[in-house]
């Protein structure tokens, strides 16, 4: 098709109205404390994986929250399960489990 | 018999001892340090005012003094027994044992031990302080200021929230006024050290009382103290005494690192062991946070879960020393009702 001209540019709202949370209810289901969350980042300053890709797992919350699940399959797989965010979170939230939680919930849900 | 006996000779039980000598009531105060005064003696000055710490100090002392109130020193209470007829009997490291009508527990808080942090290094490298270290050094600050292991400060850090809002601490709880004392502290660094950059890690700044966000405000508008939103997940020393710091700068989504010659713990308040001792001689009950759980924390707050003991100030939570002062002030006056109704 057309590969120039205009078209309606996607919009960058975070409709909150619409928003598909059934990963998060099977997040916090299976590791409630993932809901504790400030979103201090100590968790991303710690982890191997962020300091050499743009995994950053603090904003993995938050798009979950969102219900931004487009390539989150590929995203978590960046993870190298060292545990290091486990030791350093404030809220003590089993970070690595939800991680694991996370996996299965694509799996479980057949989220792409 | 005493009226009201007086733990702690903090700024809470010096407040509270002048109110209720002038309603007439015969009072005296128990301190287990060998002066009055508590915490604030060890405070260069005092949020959002700036001034000195030690004004609003000599001003409580003279107030007792002038009053000629009973003040014994040196003098710890191990055990706080209430009697049948409703009366206490004290029992402290002295031989004397001391009979009341009312306690008044003002015994304040205990500063958080930033050892327990060890990934923040404090006791392990030099150049790692607590906010309290610094209002001490600041006290005595003749002539350029310079890092504990002796070199040029070009760049300081505070990282607020240490043993405070952290499950890794214990401490679920904020402490409330760490985060404005950061801002002070953050403003007096750049006074002192012109040529230097002060960076303060936050999570949230929580600048809830009066004249603390135009504090903020000044820091950023006047004095350039930057502001970084994130929470330090580690520190460690370089082979010259800097300290290397790892954090996640949230806003923009990136781990950021950075060298700093100074690095300072925003330490808050925990719960006094008095509290503790005192919930196992006398059944007082205290909060999830280890404090002293008030009677009913809107309309009874200087009240606790016994009868004639009242508490006032840090022993229920962190609070500032307005703040403090207030909650002293009120307790005078829940004491006196009681003792009214009682005689």
């Amino acid at each position: 098709m057309n590969k120039f001209g205009f078209a309606p540019a996607k919009s960058r709202v975070i409709e909150y109205d619409s928003m598909h949370n059934q990963l998060l209810d099977y997040i916090i289901a299976n590791e409630p404390s993932f809901s504790t969350c400030m979103s201090c980042g100590s968790c991303t300053a710690t982890c191997s994986a962020g300091n050499l890709t743009d995994f950053n797992i603090r904003r993995l919350n938050i798009q979950i929250r969102h219900g931004e699940l487009d390539g989150i399959r590929q995203e978590i797989d960046k993870c190298m399960l060292c545990g290091k965010c486990l030791l350093v979170c404030p809220r003590g939230i089993n970070t690595r489990n939800a991680i694991m939680i996370i996996k299965k919930g694509i799996v479980n849900l057949g989220i792409e | 018999m005493i009226d009201v006996l007086i733990i702690g000779g903090g700024i809470a039980g010096m407040e509270a001892a002048c109110t209720l000598h002038d309603l007439g009531f015969e009072t005296l105060i128990l301190e287990k340090e060998k002066q009055l005064g508590g915490h604030l003696r060890n405070w260069d000055t005092l949020f959002p005012t700036k001034r000195k710490a030690s004004e609003v100090l000599e001003h409580y002392v003279k107030e007792i003094q002038q009053r000629g109130i009973t003040v014994y020193l040196n003098t710890d209470v191990t055990s706080v027994k209430k009697q049948e007829d409703g009366t206490f009997e004290l029992n402290t490291g002295r031989e004397v044992q001391f009979k009341t009508k009312t306690v008044l527990m003002t015994t304040g808080y205990a500063l958080f031990n930033a050892e327990r942090k060890e990934e923040y290094g404090y006791k392990i490298y030099d150049n790692v302080i607590t906010s309290a270290d610094l209002e001490k050094i600041l006290q005595t600050a003749k002539g350029e200021l310079r890092s504990p292991s002796g070199n040029s400060i070009q760049s300081v850090a505070f990282v607020h929230c240490v043993g405070s809002r952290d499950e890794k601490s214990g401490n679920h709880y904020c402490s409330n006024v760490c985060c404005v004392t950061g801002v002070k502290q953050a403003i007096k660094m750049r006074q002192l050290l012109p040529e230097a950059q002060v960076f303060n890690f936050y999570m949230d700044l929580r600048m809830y009382g009066s004249g603390f966000e135009e504090m903020y405000r000044e820091a950023q508008e006047q004095w350039h103290v930057q502001f970084i939103r994130g929470r330090l997940s580690e520190v460690a020393e370089t082979i010259d005494k800097r300290l290397q710091l790892k954090a996640e700068d949230t806003l923009s989504a990136r781990p950021l690192r950075m060298h700093v010659d100074l690095l300072v713990l925003l330490v808050g308040m925990e719960s006094n062991k008095a509290a503790a001792d005192f919930a196992q001689s006398c059944n007082l009950a205290c909060a999830p946070s280890r404090f002293v759980q008030p009677k009913d924390f809107h309309i009874e707050s200087n009240k606790t879960n016994v009868e004639g003991l009242f508490t006032a100030g840090t022993a229920i939570a962190p609070l500032s020393v307005f703040d403090t002062v207030n909650h002293a002030k009120a307790a005078a006056l829940s004491v006196s009702e009681y003792l009214k109704k009682n005689n």
